[in-house]
């Protein structure tokens, strides 16, 4: 089960250092993030929200709460998937664009979302003055951005990807790019990009979570959902309440996992051209009950026709009279527009590189950005304390459950129904102790980065042990290597490639709950570590759009030059070496 | 005789590699297709017979020159025109029917139309009771059926076929065949002709009435065959392998195999892919008392279960290395190739290392530039981009990876897959 191998998949493509693409698409998303702040901060007025309907701690309305979240993830999704059809096709249809949004893309997964979410929450509001519907676009928009790159990417490179054969098919028997695109592109994509989203999801519910409580310049905003119930028992200090919203979450993740990843992922299988033989048939109940029952068959039937239809609409039918159809390229006129599009990218990147120049001259000082610099890196070195600790606990653990099969069905299912719970739910818990016994936050309240983001590591070392081939065990116990040898020799290198993929997913879970982690309350009581992400928080609840735009950015690259200097040639690295088998496509 | 379907004017297609040059495939191709004829296109790997394929179905645009359809230019897929695929090309997400159906489809059929349609065409294929099976429930003989059916629901006036048989098993193709070549002399389908790629010489005769040979690098077309045995015809008919004798001596005798006799490859030459054990026991098979050093080539290709693709590779390389050579036909191992096939490990290594050098300009090459370094190492992207002047990327990587393997084998030099560093083996 490769759940996250699709992650990195820019990797072969790219060098470590970047490219004029890079450094244009860099200019935009950091003159993009600045533009939103200096928005924000022109409105500086206090925000005209409706009568917000205060959030109640009874138990009761729990299930109401959770239907609005599940509400939000599910809009959010529809918008991601939208976002992935138009901008994947189009950059996988035309090079001029594929130039652009590859890269854009690809930095646009380095930014904090929830940071990202401090500065646009403030236009969304002004967008629908004086009613709620400004933080609703707010949180779906941070969930869009938690799933919407990753998603765009894995479709833009599988359509890329779709064999000669059946690319010439649709040409050879005419069918229109409408025609071939629901035929063949995206059915051939929906394996991969099912999975993704699916990932991405689980990221989700942390995001949703955290973006129904959110303070602004000073005002606290509180969306109907599991996010605000747990931040209202906070600062309530209602442990009870607090195990209600655990409990509700649980259930929450288990029937999304039950009702409708497995029965997707197992309806997936129908468009995979064959079965590798390492990987099991996905199976789901729901499924076999769907596919048995006559009166769902039925459905079925009339749901296949009515796509039938859809992808046979009239206006996207070339018309049947047509003996030849168009010319497969054309080349007149290509060149000339090619020429304009490049140099009307290259004049918004200028525009943006002065924008940035005078919006960061005007409000901050050098010493501010040194400042902020050295906090990434206090975070930046949390980040990899803690992926070393994890390391040393679960892959020893990881190598041992995927050794055992029976063991590792289990854990398996449960470690990844534990990477979806959203983490943040729990950390009251620990806030609590850490105020209690009066710990040192610095220290202490680190762990809460990793808490959600581990699970990642665990479940990829236990796929990867799980598909050592069984001959090579053999071969290792024909020979007597035991002990240390054997993990140096076998069993450390064969998880190695698991081991990359787990930790760089890890690592950026880590990140994108900094900005949450390092700041906590319990009650009245308030803790803040110092790094990045507290100072992001900070300035986000006083409302300093500039600071926030700062810390932004600076995270943003930071996750970025690290991306490049250690994640990416290490993954390209285990897999030339350390990859068993031909490939696992 | 009528006007032609087809024909193909002073055709020419370069793909482009590296900065430098572009590379001729197909060079001053001129051919015609005649009402209710059956051709077979054959040629050795590399020899630009598929892309001349695709270019006639107009998925590929060629570089000069025009192709005709019924005296109209051919500038994309035509309709008419209908194509079967080596691959099969199936949708594996649609079912045997939906698949079928997929042309009509695009020409826009009310959905009741089409199953018509498709139904019967199935029926006629023999896919009746798989109408509802995904492809991947079917075994290759019945996806290729599909493949079939699917090109001739839209009722094509010419079928192409791209080495439609090649991923069967010998059985399974042959059934297909024969039921094939039932359809097309019962008239049952409403085909007018078929062209077809094909790599195998009993295929082309057992099939056609029309030979078109292909020269490699650049393709040409060097003869045109015309085959008049009756239907049905049998391989073991003498007739039959008298044909079958025919092509193999026109093959041999390209002008292609006098420049490979005459040690004249360049550097830039494309070496086929081959490891050290085929040589060695294509050799073996030669040496050994049964065959006394010569074999006909058709015997030999039976005897290694190889086709066009696969033979002519070996043979060009055990000819280009001077351990054997091909002559109208026959293969017969030269005194080098015995001494090697003689010698023990470590001795073979040492001959293998004299012709290398001798003979494959790139080896020689390689050797010495990392003789004349100060520290006798090189990078392999320094040969990588003096290859891809003359071949594709791909290509220039291919051949690369075969001169390390032979190269390595002959300690010629030695090389390190992480760094990707050439060096002279040292301590030899």
């Amino acid at each position: 089960m490769n759940l996250f191998r699709t992650k990195l998949a820019s990797v072969n493509r790219i060098t470590w250092y970047p490219n004029y693409w890079d450094i244009i698409a860099l200019l935009f998303v950091l003159a993009g993030i600045f533009l939103f702040a200096w928005v924000a901060k022109e409105m500086a007025t206090p925000y005209q929200l409706g009568q917000s309907t205060p959030i109640s701690l009874n138990p009761a309305v729990l299930p109401f709460y959770a239907g609005r979240t599940v509400v939000r993830m599910l809009i959010a999704l529809f918008f991601s998937l939208l976002f992935t059809f138009v901008f994947g096709t189009w950059a996988a249809k035309s090079r001029h664009a594929e130039r652009i949004i590859i890269p854009a893309i690809d930095i646009l997964q380095a930014v904090p979302i929830l940071g990202f979410l401090s500065v646009t929450i403030a236009s969304f509001i002004r967008l629908f003055p004086g009613s709620l519907l400004g933080p609703e676009c707010a949180a779906v928009f941070a969930i869009f951005t938690s799933q919407a790159w990753n998603m765009t990417f894995v479709f833009f490179q599988t359509v890329r990807s779709v064999p000669a054969d059946l690319a010439e098919t649709g040409l050879m028997f005419h069918l229109s790019a409408w025609q071939r695109f629901w035929r063949i592109e995206v059915p051939y994509a929906t394996p991969g990009l099912l999975w993704n989203t699916m990932a991405s999801m689980s990221a989700g519910w942390f995001f949703v979570v955290a973006a129904e409580a959110i303070t602004v310049s000073n005002q606290d905003i509180l969306l109907p959902g599991i996010g605000s119930f747990i931040a209202v028992a906070i600062k309530a200090a209602n442990l009870h309440a607090i195990g209600y919203a655990v409990l509700t979450m649980f259930i929450v993740i288990l029937i999304y996992d039950q009702l409708l990843f497995r029965p997707l992922v197992a309806w997936a299988e129908k468009f995979k051209p064959e079965q590798q033989a390492t990987e099991k048939t996905a199976e789901s109940w729901v499924m076999n009950i769907f596919r048995r029952t006559r009166l769902m068959r039925k459905w079925g039937d009339k749901l296949a026709q009515l796509f039938d239809a859809f992808v046979n609409i009239k206006i996207f039918r070339p018309s049947p009279d047509i003996i030849f159809s168009k010319p497969l390229s054309k080349k007149n006129g290509n060149k000339l527009v090619g020429m304009l599009w490049e140099v009307g990218i290259l004049l918004l990147g200028i525009a943006a590189f002065i924008f940035l120049w005078y919006f960061v001259a005007a409000h901050i000082s050098f010493a501010e950005i040194r400042w902020v610099f050295i906090l990434g890196l206090i975070t930046t070195s949390r980040v990899f304390i803690l992926i070393l600790l994890c390391s040393f606990i679960w892959v020893p653990l990881g190598i041992w459950i995927g050794l055992r099969p029976q063991v590792a069905q289990v854990a398996q299912a449960i470690a990844q129904i534990l990477s979806a719970f959203p983490a943040n739910l729990l950390y009251p818990f620990i806030v609590m102790m850490i105020v209690y016994y009066h710990l040192n936050p610095n220290i202490w309240l680190s762990p809460l980065m990793i808490l959600g983001a581990q699970w990642y590591i665990l479940f990829n070392i236990v796929a990867g042990a799980s598909l050592i081939p069984k001959e090579l065990l053999r071969v290792a116990d024909n020979l007597g290597v035991t002990g240390w040898t054997r993990w140096q020799r076998l069993l450390l290198p064969s998880v190695f490639p698991y081991y990359v993929t787990g930790t760089i997913a890890a690592a950026g879970g880590a990140w994108n709950a900094s900005i949450v982690a390092e700041v906590a309350s319990w009650g009245n009581e308030k803790i803040v570590a110092t790094g990045l992400g507290s100072y992001i928080t900070q300035y986000t609840t006083v409302g300093n759009f500039a600071r926030i735009a700062l810390g932004i950015g600076m995270m943003c690259l930071i996750v970025l030059i690290i991306n490049r200097l250690i994640w990416r040639p290490l993954y390209v690295y285990a897999e030339n070496r350390f990859v068993i088998g031909v490939s696992d496509v | 005789m009528s006007d032609p379907i087809i024909e193909v004017v002073e055709m020419q297609k370069y793909f482009k590699t590296g900065d430098r040059q572009d590379r001729l495939v197909l060079h001053n191709i001129n051919f015609k297709m005649f009402e209710g004829e059956i051709v077979a296109i054959l040629g050795k790997s590399g020899s630009g017979k598929s892309t001349l394929l695709r270019i006639i179905s107009g998925l590929t645009e060629p570089s000069a020159g025009v192709i005709y359809y019924r005296g109209r230019l051919i500038s994309g897929p035509v309709r008419g025109i209908s194509m079967v695929f080596q691959t099969f090309a199936l949708l594996p997400w649609l079912t045997v029917l939906q698949n079928v159906e997929l042309g009509l489809e695009a020409q826009g059929l009310p959905r009741k139309e089409r199953r018509e349609q498709a139904l019967k065409v199935i029926d006629m294929i023999g896919l009746d009771g798989f109408e509802t099976a995904l492809p991947k429930e079917l075994s290759g003989g019945m996806r290729q059926r599909v493949g079939f059916a699917r090109a001739l629901v839209v009722k094509p006036d010419i079928l192409l076929m791209d080495e439609p048989f090649s991923a069967l098993d010998v059985l399974t193709a042959d059934t297909l065949k024969s039921d094939l070549l039932d359809l097309w002399q019962t008239r049952m389908i409403g085909i007018n002709a078929i062209l077809f790629v094909t790599h195998s010489i009993e295929e082309a005769i057992a099939f056609a009435d029309r030979i078109i040979l292909f020269d490699s690098d650049p393709g040409t077309i060097r003869s045109d065959v015309k085959i008049s045995l009756p239907f049905p015809r049998s391989d073991l008919d003498p007739r039959f392998r008298n044909q079958v004798d025919r092509i193999y001596t026109l093959m041999t005798a390209e002008p292609q195999e006098a420049r490979i006799q005459d040690g004249m490859i360049d550097i830039g030459y494309r070496l086929p892919d081959v490891n050290i054990e085929e040589i060695t026991g294509l050799l073996e098979i030669l040496n050994s008392p049964e065959h006394n050093g010569k074999m006909d080539l058709p015997v030999l290709a039976e005897t290694l279960t190889h086709n066009l693709d696969e033979l002519f590779p070996l043979t060009d390389i055990v000819q280009i290395l001077r351990f054997a050579k091909v002559s109208e036909g026959d293969i017969a191992i030269t005194q080098e190739g015995k001494t090697f096939v003689d010698a023990d490990i470590l001795e073979r290594k040492k001959i293998f290392s004299i012709q290398l050098t001798k003979f494959i300009p790139l080896a020689r090459y390689i050797h010495n530039q990392l003789t004349r370094h100060p520290r006798h190492r090189a990078l392999e992207e320094h040969f990588l981009s003096l290859l891809e002047d003359y071949l594709s990327e791909k290509e220039a990587e291919d051949v690369l990876r075969i001169v390390i393997e032979w190269g390595r084998y002959a300690e010629l030099f030695a090389y390190d897959y992480n760094s990707g560093v050439l060096n002279l083996e040292s301590g030899h």
